[in-house]
């Protein structure tokens, strides 16, 4: 129970967030309890638990996916579609998104996870570009095209609907982290979490203990994918439609951003880097409108403009020089030396 | 008939496409385990440098100002993709994941630069006329640069055998393939292998740029993104590491997709390549390259 | 002086502590045999030798400290290697994997021929349609190609029919009459028909170093250290 008492107190205490008018300058560019900041933060939140989702498969279980992206949007497309072009009730449009992104992760990760590796990440990848093609073509008229198309806000729960309900958005994306958080740890922890963990490590000692790889990594993969679809669900709350641009390979890739740059592998690594890529994100382009940047040469100016240039180069350095991530700042010393000891393994896996 | 064989020829033109990226990345991944996601922004620096250098030209008649401004921008892209590998990759010898992921990482704050600089929309980049035109064939009036890029990915992959059968480095590079560690057991230095094989990757791929910009007439920071997904498909289904494989790959995906966009509704052609993809890893894990080799 | 001398050397691979303080010396001509039960660490050993596998302690080889120097490097101070499992590109042909061996200007294809005449024959062929006896003459040809100071070679007669196995100990003792040999080697009968020197390991650390035939004459440790006999 003791282990329980941090992260419990940080969701108590991330509760009251919008209860407080506490002004924090730079950081936010109002109050913390003004909708803007709270649909800042709820944004973040949302994202800390899809990065988390995607590192139980990544970090954890060692499966590189490039294709996460297409459950979270499934959770944004099924439940919209449901509720605007079917008019389906907002529960029974969520029920069915999650039996549909449960099937789906099934049928999928059944197919894909029969090759491993590289190919792996190539199914998936290609797997996410149909969903893509679909979402874009939209043979059915269904999901608005290239432009998507926003959800009917009649059938939204009236409490998540308006500015002035901002912040009950924000607890239920506090809820999601928190949901996402508890659930990892507690499979982790457990039997199949091991398992999972060492077929990160070395697969074929666990084929050699007598247990079959494919159905422990297809459970790890159906779970990482339904939190993902919950998360496309709050995710359709929290901005009110769909567009296609979280189907794209570009999406997943910033997934891939937040874990390395928070730590995989670690249950707060990816929810850290969830939470900063997106604030970082989100407050670069601030930035980058802003007065003092504009004063800046262009040479400066022009690269600023462009959040991703600045994310993308930060991955570059964490990857080089501080490869646990940044919540591993400290473990740096002990990762080197893991490596010196273990390049066989390395190399023999190439 | 004539629509048979307009749909044949674009496809072997879309193959080719394909063929000219896919073949550096097959390498890439056969000879060093890396998968370079940073490919497609060759593509990119390539396409951008073309239209950049070609800005610059103006008052030159557009034959020369275009191949000027290609070859400038070939140049340009395979010193860059040296770079990448001398800078970013080499200093991670041994970590696979890792280099992937200072891919990702290239591959992102290239395509966001260019952006920042040039602006998401499409540049014009002016091309000789006679590209734009068709000839007729049996009743297919069928674009010239289809004929162009058929023509030269043809060039390029007899190049390529040419090189891997015939020169030293060559050789390396094929017994590399089979087993890196070995080849470092018998004295040769890999690591020159992987920077000459990252540069030969850049010019490929700068040379699909150069004729999709002919097939385009536009340079956009997302173009070299978007071609290099099908090419991971078409590498993946060919056999990692086998240029053979690959070209037959390439063609095999280059006329499904238009026969099926054509045949049965469009959308379903890029749909049916994903498919392809699927139903050639549940036979045959490891790709069609053994059937070809 | 030893050629190649060997002092505390460590190696981990993964978890597991392989070599745990390996210490020998192999002075230079004729064959030194390393022996020992299956999974002592033998092959580790010449991995390590080549710089293949991540190591601690002190090699120094003709007077030079190799421990740091990358494979390449340590194998052109004049150093050939065949691997346990051959390892020879399947799909290069049989000149085209000699040809790959090639370090310098003196190659020594007249030697090479002359103990392996079917590698002439065979020229044309992808090496991966030969036998597995050819494939093994092939390993130790091309690591015959130059003018190595020393040979590191690992379980030549591995899955050999015994005719193979005597082809194998003739070739290996004309070898031995131009180049040091460090020899991996399960064959007792062919290790007591070349070697001079035996080092035997147990569990990572050597228990035993001395004159071949003293050891092999000697059926009880024999027995004790390599449990055969």
């Amino acid at each position: 129970m003791k282990r329980f008492a941090v992260p419990a107190a940080i969701v108590v205490a991330l509760a009251f967030l919008p209860k407080l008018t506490i002004d924090i300058p730079y950081l936010f560019q109002e109050s913390l309890n003004t909708p803007g900041t709270l649909e800042l933060l709820a944004l973040c939140l949302l994202f800390g638990g899809l990065a988390l989702s995607y590192d139980l498969l990544f970090g954890f279980t060692g499966l590189l996916s490039f294709g996460h992206a297409l459950y979270f949007a499934v959770g944004v497309y099924v439940a919209a579609i449901a509720m605007t072009s079917w008019h389906w009730s907002f529960w029974q449009s969520v029920l069915f998104t999650a039996l549909v992104g449960f099937l789906l992760a099934v049928v999928l990760g059944a197919v894909s996870l029969r090759v491993s590796g590289i190919a792996f990440a190539m199914v998936t990848l290609a797997f996410a570009q149909a969903g893509s093609i679909l979402a874009l073509k939209d043979p059915y008229g269904w999901t608005g095209g290239e432009e998507g198309f926003g959800v009917d806000y009649h059938k939204l729960p009236a409490w998540t609907v308006g500015i002035l309900n901002t912040k009950h958005l924000y607890w239920i994306a506090l809820a999601y982290a928190a949901a996402v958080f508890a659930i990892v740890r507690f499979a982790i922890n457990s039997s199949p979490g091991h398992v999972w963990q060492a077929i990160r490590e070395n697969e074929l000692r666990v084929q050699v203990l007598g247990l079959k790889p494919y159905s422990y990594k297809l459970m790890s993969f159906v779970l990482a994918s339904l939190l993902a679809t919950a998360g496309g669900v709050v995710y359709l709350l929290l901005v009110g439609g769909a567009s296609t641009e979280v189907t794209t390979a570009s999406f997943t890739l910033t997934l891939l951003l937040m874990v390395v740059i928070g730590g995989t592998g670690s249950r707060w690594g990816a929810m850290i880097g969830g939470i900063l890529y997106t604030y970082a994100n989100q407050r670069l382009s601030d930035l980058s409108s802003s007065h003092a940047v504009s004063q800046l040469p262009s040479i400066l100016r022009t690269p600023l403009q462009q959040p991703l240039f600045i994310l993308g180069v930060l991955f570059i350095l964490v990857v080089f020089f501080v490869p646990g991530g940044l919540t591993r700042i400290g473990q740096v010393g002990l990762r080197l030396d893991r490596i010196l000891r273990r390049p066989a393994t390395r190399e023999e896996t190439a | 008939m004539s629509t048979f064989l307009l749909l044949t020829i674009t496809g072997l033109g879309l193959g080719a496409m394909y063929f000219l990226i896919a073949s550096g990345l097959s390498l890439i991944y056969g000879l060093m385990g890396v998968l370079n996601f940073a490919h497609g922004v060759f593509i990119t620096v390539t396409g951008y440098t073309l239209w950049f250098t070609e800005s610059k030209l103006g008052g030159v008649p557009v034959l020369p100002r275009f191949l000027i401004a290609a070859l400038v921008g070939l140049i340009v892209g395979t010193v860059f993709a040296a770079l990448v590998e001398l800078v970013l990759i080499r200093p991670l010898y041994g970590r696979h994941i890792e280099q992937v992921l200072v891919t990702v990482g290239v591959a992102l704050a290239v395509t966001a630069l260019v952006t920042a600089i040039w602006g998401s929309d499409a540049r014009v980049v002016a091309a000789p006329a006679w590209v734009g035109d068709t000839t007729t064939i049996f009743g297919a009036h069928i674009p010239n640069d289809r004929w162009l890029e058929i023509g030269t990915a043809a060039v390029v992959l007899f190049a390529l055998e040419a090189f891997l059968r015939r020169t030293r480095y060559g050789l390396i590079v094929r017994a590399g393939v089979e087993n890196r560690s070995m080849v470092t057991a018998l004295g040769i230095d890999v690591r020159r292998s992987f920077t000459l094989v990252f540069a030969i990757g850049g010019l490929a791929a700068g040379i699909a740029a150069v004729l999709y910009t002919l097939y385009s007439t536009t340079v956009d920071p997302q173009q070299g993104t978007s071609l290099v997904i099908f090419a991971f498909i078409v590498v993946v289904i060919g056999g990692l590491g086998s240029i053979r494989g690959t070209a037959w790959a390439a063609v095999i995906v280059g006329l499904v997709q238009q026969y099926a966009n054509y045949y049965a509704s469009s959308g379903l052609g890029d749909l049916s390549v994903v498919l392809l993809l699927g139903i050639v890893l549940i036979a045959r894990p490891s790709g069609l390259s053994r059937s070809f080799a | 002086m030893a050629l190649l001398s060997v002092h505390d050397l460590h190696v981990y691979l993964g978890e597991s502590h392989v070599l745990q303080g390996i210490t020998f010396d192999v002075r230079e001509g004729g064959v030194t045999a390393i022996l020992g039960r299956n999974g002592v660490g033998k092959t580790t050993t010449l991995r390590a030798l080549m710089g293949l596998v991540d190591r601690r302690g002190t090699i120094e080889f003709g007077g030079t400290d190799i421990r740091q120097v990358p494979t390449h490097k340590i194998v052109r101070l004049g150093v050939g290697y065949v691997p346990e499992d051959r390892d020879v590109f399947a799909a290069l042909t049989v000149d085209e994997n000699l040809r790959l061996a090639e370090r310098g200007a003196e190659t020594r294809y007249d030697l090479v021929y002359d103990l392996f005449p079917e590698l002439r024959d065979r020229g044309k062929q992808a090496a991966g349609t030969l036998s597995g006896g050819q494939q093994q003459m092939l390993a130790i040809g091309r690591a015959l190609l130059n003018d190595n100071r020393v040979l590191l070679v690992d379980e030549p007669t591995k899955g050999l029919s015994p005719l193979l196995v005597t082809e194998v100990a003739v070739a290996l003792e004309r070898v031995s009459e131009l180049t040091t040999v460090l020899l991996v080697e399960q064959n007792l009968g062919l290790v007591q028909r070349v070697a001079h020197d035996a080092v035997v390991l147990d569990t990572g650390r050597v228990v035993h170093a001395g004159p071949a035939k003293e050891l092999l004459e000697n059926k009880p440790m024999v027995h004790r250290m390599l449990g055969v006999g």
